[in-house]
């Protein structure tokens, strides 16, 4: 009868993909009967310091920053069977894995008077640098229905709905007149992993990129169009280098953008 | 530790992982005998240093990439750079429909997040449990009707900005789309009874039990004639500091501490300050619409409240304010001819400040010709906090010296999550321990 046990954990992020949990507002009573929320530090004191049991469900937001958080995962890991990471931090090192293409210090200089204070790594690095992850859901911020039934799907036992394929199709799927093709308003839609519902489209704004890159994207041809469109080259390594910009797909085509920007060559 | 001396025991109150706050923070105290000998607010949340990422990257981009700091309060980043962005493009949105809904969509965040904390974080230490989770197998009813209202105040933010964390709508200049009237009209049955709710909400924290204690730090937030202090005016003091936000800088100095990844920030004249629900109702009380003034007076406030713990009550007469405003803005508005104004970069240097539910946030970014960010800023309510948090916590554990350790750690947290501080913010920005070894 012992239900199954659910732990969040927190490593460097916004909050905003947990938050996301407590924003089921007409879900998260219901499944606090059907699980035990044993570790949910931002909404509870009632911490499960460490189980005789590994939890069940780990659900892991934010990335890896510092030699103390890379030590914390692998605890983390131990200690759980199912490890899900949320959102673009966990799955891509996030908006702070900027740093992975600068002097992190210089990057601490900028911002602290007494940069020997400060601990920090070199890279934010996603969780899958770390440990074996057993499902990764995206998005900056994560959708909480996807995030409602990837823990459904695992408490069950089954596999996950969450599809693959680009934000296009939800914006096809939805109805939503292409901004690129009816406006000119240059996006990543083609290349961006679908969960959003394609709501950038819809309040007439070009996608920017933040679930992170699709299964096989072709960056090139739509790099390709959106030059056509008006975008330089510091634009296309802009677009990029966001949320997302350590996911390797996007990685790559910000850097050859950045390289060709550099040899002054023209498309 | 002990030196056998019952007199100089020295006594450590700690708390390693600050539970119910917004990212990760932790508290050390330290009591030499009946004398507080120090206080910590730590914040080990790890830095990711947003100020200097965003240096090279387009002015347009800021709003996006400054509200990834915090998903408890994203429109807060967001208002404070466009307004910031505007203001150094030569740009001022201080009236019509673009700014009116801003101030919609910012209601909505103060709805979700004023929600959040009175049900969810803080209600739990007055009523004795660990979180609303647990709360909810006795109490129910109450945690549901937070979440109801919590409810209303995302689907305004998923309606005006697109999504409730990370709203996707808005720009510099204004929105990409401007929602229609009939759009707005699906929100104001949720937001009457929002509405109500937050009325119930008044009346039942007004009976929980405060703890006595008086606190008089200075206070500060935005002011404008006529209108709660949200999304733009000056800034002022009950001390008599009043400024425009472009000089911010010259009167406000962080300072960078061993113990926080956070800088701590102080008036230069005077120090310690406070901004926040406490400061705001202290300062604009008089401008609160009829309603939330109403329920504030019932709820036995006076024009201040100098209790940290009431700072419950004044979420929940905020709530009110925000709803009932919320359905005027609905009410009144007209449909902008264009969902944005153009805004031309050019070289300079721009300043915004705006009311996040937990206090005041200031923005500073130097750009060039083109519109490249040269230098960015960014002060959180959270900082400027921390000193106060930290005076409020050494006056709480003097005048509570007797309790016995369990029970005066909580007070210590109840103490912190008085101001809903947010780490994940503030980080340049919080960890608790009491120390009384």
């Amino acid at each position: 009868m012992s239900r199954q046990t659910l732990a969040v954990w927190k490593f460097a992020s916004c909050d905003g993909c947990q938050l996301s949990l407590l924003d089921c507002e007409d879900e998260l009573l219901l499944l606090a009967e059907r699980v035990e929320i044993a570790n949910f530090v931002e909404a509870s004191s009632a911490i499960v310091e460490m189980p005789t049991h590994p939890y069940d469900i780990s659900i892991v937001e934010g990335s890896i920053t510092t030699a103390h958080d890379a030590e914390r995962i692998r605890e983390v890991r131990r200690n759980s069977r199912v490890l899900i990471t949320i959102g673009a931090c966990a799955t891509a090192g996030g908006i702070q894995a900027l740093r992975n293409f600068a002097d992190v210090e210089d990057f601490t200089a900028i911002v602290y008077a007494s940069p020997d204070y400060i601990s920090t790594l070199r890279t934010s690095t996603p969780i899958s640098a770390h440990v074996p992850v057993d499902f990764e859901l995206n998005g900056c911020p994560i959708d909480k229905r996807q995030l409602l039934e990837v823990i459904g799907a695992h408490l069950a036992g089954r596999r996950p709905r969450v599809r693959a394929h680009s934000v296009c199709v939800e914006c096809k799927r939805r109805g939503t007149v292409c901004v690129m093709v009816a406006h000119g308003t240059p996006g990543l839609g083609p290349v961006t992993h679908a969960g959003c519902g394609a709501i950038c489209p819809s309040y007439d704004r070009g996608c920017y990129g933040c679930y992170g890159p699709m299964e096989t994207p072709n960056t090139e041809a739509l790099s390709a169009r959106m030059a056509q469109l008006g975008c330089e080259e510091i634009d296309l390594v802009r677009v990029y280098r966001t949320f997302n910009a350590g996911a390797s797909a996007f990685q790559r085509a910000s850097e050859a953008h950045e390289a060709h920007g550099v040899d002054g060559g023209g498309a | 530790m002990s030196d056998g001396g019952e007199a100089r025991r020295t006594r450590v109150i700690r708390t390693d992982y600050l539970a119910r706050v917004e990212g990760e923070g932790a508290m050390y105290v330290r009591l030499d005998g009946r004398e507080v000998a120090e206080v910590k607010l730590r914040i080990y949340e790890p830095p990711r240093f947003f100020e200097a990422l965003l240096r090279g990257r387009a002015f347009t981009e800021a709003p996006d990439i400054t509200a990834r700091i915090c998903g408890i309060c994203p429109v807060a980043y967001q208002m404070s750079a466009v307004r910031a962005m505007e203001d150094a493009c030569g740009v001022a949105i201080d009236a019509g429909p673009l700014r009116d809904l801003r101030r919609l969509l910012y209601c909505g965040e103060w709805i979700e997040s004023h929600s959040l904390h009175v049900y969810m974080l803080h209600a739990p230490d007055f009523l004795g449990y660990a979180g609303a989770v647990e709360m909810a197998r006795d109490h129910r009813e109450i945690v549901e009707q937070g979440l109801r209202m919590k409810k209303a105040g995302n689907a305004l933010m998923a309606l005006v900005g697109g999504r409730e964390v990370h709203p996707i709508n808005v720009r510099v200049g204004g929105f990409y789309r401007a929602p229609t009237r009939a759009e707005l009209r699906t929100l104001v049955d949720p937001l009457e009874r929002a509405r109500e709710t937050a009325l119930a909400t008044v009346r039942w924290a007004a009976t929980l039990e405060f703890p006595e204690v008086r606190r008089a730090p200075e206070l500060l937030a935005l002011s404008e004639p006529g209108l709660y202090p949200i999304d733009l005016g000056r800034i002022v003091s009950d001390r008599g500091l009043d400024i425009a936000p472009a000089e911010f800088d010259a009167h406000v100095v962080e300072e960078h501490v061993e113990h926080s990844n956070a800088l701590h920030a102080r008036i230069r004249e005077r120090g310690t300050y406070l901004t926040g629900p406490l400061a705001r109702y202290a300062l604009a009380s008089a401008q609160l619409r009829p309603l939330a003034r109403e329920a504030a007076r019932e709820a036995g406030l006076g024009p201040v409240c100098d209790n940290p713990f009431q700072s419950i009550v004044v979420r929940a007469v905020e709530l009110v304010q925000a709803c009932d405003e919320a359905l005027a803005l609905i009410d009144g508005y007209v449909e902008p001819d264009a969902p944005a104004v153009d805004v031309i970069p050019r070289r300079g240097v721009g300043h915004g400040a705006t009311e996040a539910p937990r206090g005041l946030l200031y923005h500073r970014y130097e750009i060039d010709d083109e519109g490249t960010i040269l230098d960015a800023r960014i002060v959180p309510p959270t900082s400027q906090n921390q000193l106060a948090i930290e005076e409020d916590l050494r006056a709480v554990v003097e005048a509570s010296v007797d309790l016995p350790d369990e029970q005066l750690s909580l007070r210590c947290e109840q103490t912190i999550r008085n101001h809903d501080p947010c780490i994940s913010c503030a980080t340049h920005f919080l960890k608790l321990t009491v120390d009384r070894g």
